[in-house]
């Protein structure tokens, strides 16, 4: 049961933040090698983004449809069960951890708990960080509307929660994602006039040998292909939604060609008629936790950072272990592979576990699907043109309700050089979401390279959790 | 034969016996299960906040707890994150203007 601050449960061998592919093989594995577990998710079920599925009461009978490798998912959901029963994994839901600090004993993780906030202390000997990622968004004209969504956001409000924002939803950005969102919406009943994608896909061309030794990914994409056809989607390359019209929520929405560098072309807009708009450019790992804790991060190839990991999934950080979407955004299957390989490492850094003999294959494995990955990044990464898709109108950061042209402003004439200077000067980034939305946005208009993120908590808390904290001796929250 | 495609048809879903929660005064039917948003989005309800500055109308935008977009006061309890809270029978929700309250810290 959660308890307050100031009475801690006893300690575990390994807490688990996230339970997402990457966390939950990774408790799954680590309670398979004997280590006593407590797994965190501030969502309800466990699964993540990806193994999103219905609460039990809608009674989905086929949830599978919405997924690929469902298979996998539900035997480790049963593994858990398993051991949860036995008393090895102690799963904590709608926790959402704010911070990790280090306790003599090894670490202190706090989080608040469900919509009465409760705080709740878990301390345990390592720490896995599972935390995943939340979708890279470029603002444009019209992108605070009502029906405007994340693309990523509309395929988890679908496999969760069985809905749609609109009947007809263009979806646009730029990634793998996209043609699966369309290619779902579309199953579900909706609409789908046009998958709008930035990049060339000509980038694809020169990554042939790690796409032919990822025959797997190559029958996904077929698949979504195909269900794309049979829909008749549209499949528009090397275009962007420049604008999106409407008053109280999105009527319309205005597709531009791009050039090389992702600037729109003059006098190619033409309009789409749609209800709603899913819309995102990839996914940026979400580090705070790690960042907060001091653990080095790298530039991954599409521009983001994500923490830097040993062979063996550690932090550079001893103690704090980091496995999926937190360490480089790869997918699911990646994610898996992470979460095994961090728990045979724990075991055997904690009690001298032997590692179990399928490491090296997952080893391997991790390797070709981070190639592809990396891959996947470059033909993805943004163009530095895309801010000519803004007015000085439009609002970068939604939170705050800060226009592109005082950004500009703090850039040119106050002499703003860095995203942090812009955030002072603006409050660009200092509302609720911390940065998470507009984060990327702003780094570009400030003409440097997405920092990490750096929030002293993950998450708003309430004052009185922070009052009854121990002294922050090793909090890392400096900023 | 098939029935319309929809996301309930889809999964094949059956659900248990939905329930009544209100907007604004105005009752909705939600789902067991379903997220806030989710029963508002079924209900053709996009936007239940408005801005602090503008007043500008906002609902879910990431789906997923990150934005903070979908903000929502749920039985009098304001900065509720509509795409993360489950709906309850009875919930009363009300659209949110401004900041709802200023006790967190962010
Ligand atoms: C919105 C969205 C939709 C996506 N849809 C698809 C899709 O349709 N198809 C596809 O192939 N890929 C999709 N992806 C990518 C896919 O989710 C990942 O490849 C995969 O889920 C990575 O697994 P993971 O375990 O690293 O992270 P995730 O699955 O993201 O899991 C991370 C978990 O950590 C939890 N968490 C994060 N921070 C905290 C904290 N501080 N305290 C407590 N819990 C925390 C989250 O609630 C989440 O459950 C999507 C990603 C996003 C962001
Ligand atoms: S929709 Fe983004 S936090 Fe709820």
């Amino acid at each position: 049961m959660p308890t307050s601050p100031s009475e801690p449960t006893a300690p575990t061998d390994l807490a688990v933040v996230g339970a997402g592919p990457a966390g939950l093989a990774a408790a799954v594995a680590a309670a398979d090698l004997g280590l006593r577990v407590t797994l965190l998710d501030a969502g309800e079920r466990p699964g993540g983004q990806f193994y999103r599925h219905p609460a039990p009461g809608l009674g989905a009978r086929r949830p599978e449809a919405l997924h690929h490798g469902w298979r996998a998912f539900a035997g480790r959901v049963h593994r858990l069960r398993d051991h949860q029963r036995h008393g090895r994994v102690t799963h904590l839901t709608a926790h959402h951890v704010w911070t990790v600090v280090r306790d003599p004993d090894g670490w202190r993780l706090h989080a608040v708990a469900g919509p009465e906030e409760t705080p709740a202390t878990v301390r345990a000997a390592a720490v896995l960080l599972a935390t995943g990622a939340y979708e890279r968004q470029l603002p444009f004209p019209g992108w605070t509307l009502p029906g405007v969504v994340g693309a990523g956001g509309a395929q988890a409000m679908l496999k969760s929660g069985l809905v749609l924002p609109g009947k007809r939803i263009v979806v646009a950005g730029s990634g793998p994602l996209l043609p699966a969102v369309a290619g779902s919406l579309a199953a579900a009943g909706a609409r789908v006039p046009a998958v709008v994608e930035a990049a060339s896909y000509t980038g694809y061309a020169r990554e042939v040998p790690s796409l032919v030794r990822n025959p797997g990914k190559l029958v996904e994409g077929a698949v979504h292909g195909g269900g794309l056809l049979r829909h008749s989607v549209r499949l528009l390359t090397r275009h962007a939604v420049t604008a999106a019209h409407g008053k109280d929520r999105v009527e319309a929405v205005t597709v531009s060609r791009l050039d090389r560098d992702w600037r729109p072309v003059p006098g190619t807009g033409r309009r789409i008629p749609c209800d709603a708009l899913a819309v995102g450019h990839g996914l940026v790992p979400q580090l705070e936790l790690g960042t907060g804790l001091g653990c080095a991060t790298r530039r991954t190839p599409d521009g983001t950072l994500a923490l830097e990991l040993d062979g063996d999934q550690r932090t550079s950080v001893p103690g704090v272990w980091a496995a999926g979407e937190a360490g480089g955004i790869g997918g699911a299957e990646l994610a898996l592979t992470e979460g095994e390989l961090a728990a045979a490492s724990i075991a055997h850094e904690l009690r001298g576990t032997p590692y179990p003999r399928a490491v090296a294959g997952l080893a391997r494995r991790r390797a070709r699907l981070r190639a592809f990955a990396d891959a996947m990044a470059a033909a993805h990464r943004p163009g530095p043109g895309w801010t000519g898709w803004l007015d000085d109108a439009t609002d970068v950061c939604r939170c705050e309700e800060v226009p592109a042209g005082s950004i500009r402003e703090a850039v040119a004439e106050l002499g703003a050089r860095d995203a942090r200077t812009v955030k002072l000067l603006t409050r660009a980034g200092m509302g609720w979401c911390q940065g998470r939305m507009c984060g990327q946005a702003v780094a570009c208009l400030a003409g440097e390279e997405p920092a990490a993120d750096r929030r002293p908590l993950s998450c708003p808390v309430p004052l009185k959790h922070l009052a009854e904290l121990p002294p922050p001796a090793e909090a890392g929250a400096e900023d | 034969m098939s029935p319309d495609p929809s996301p309930q048809a889809l999964v094949r879903a059956e659900p248990e016996a939905s329930f009544e929660v209100t907007f604004d005064g105005r009752p909705l039917t939600a789902l067991p299960g379903q997220s806030l948003a989710a029963a508002l989005w079924a209900a053709g309800i996009l936007a239940w906040r408005t801005t602090r500055g503008s007043g500008a109308p906002r609902g879910a935008f990431c789906g997923i707890g990150a934005c903070y977009d979908c903000l929502l006061t749920v039985n009098g309890r304001p900065n509720q994150r509509a795409c993360l809270v489950p709906a309850r029978p009875g919930d009363i929700l009300t659209t949110q203007e401004g900041t709802g309250h200023a006790d967190l810290a962010v």
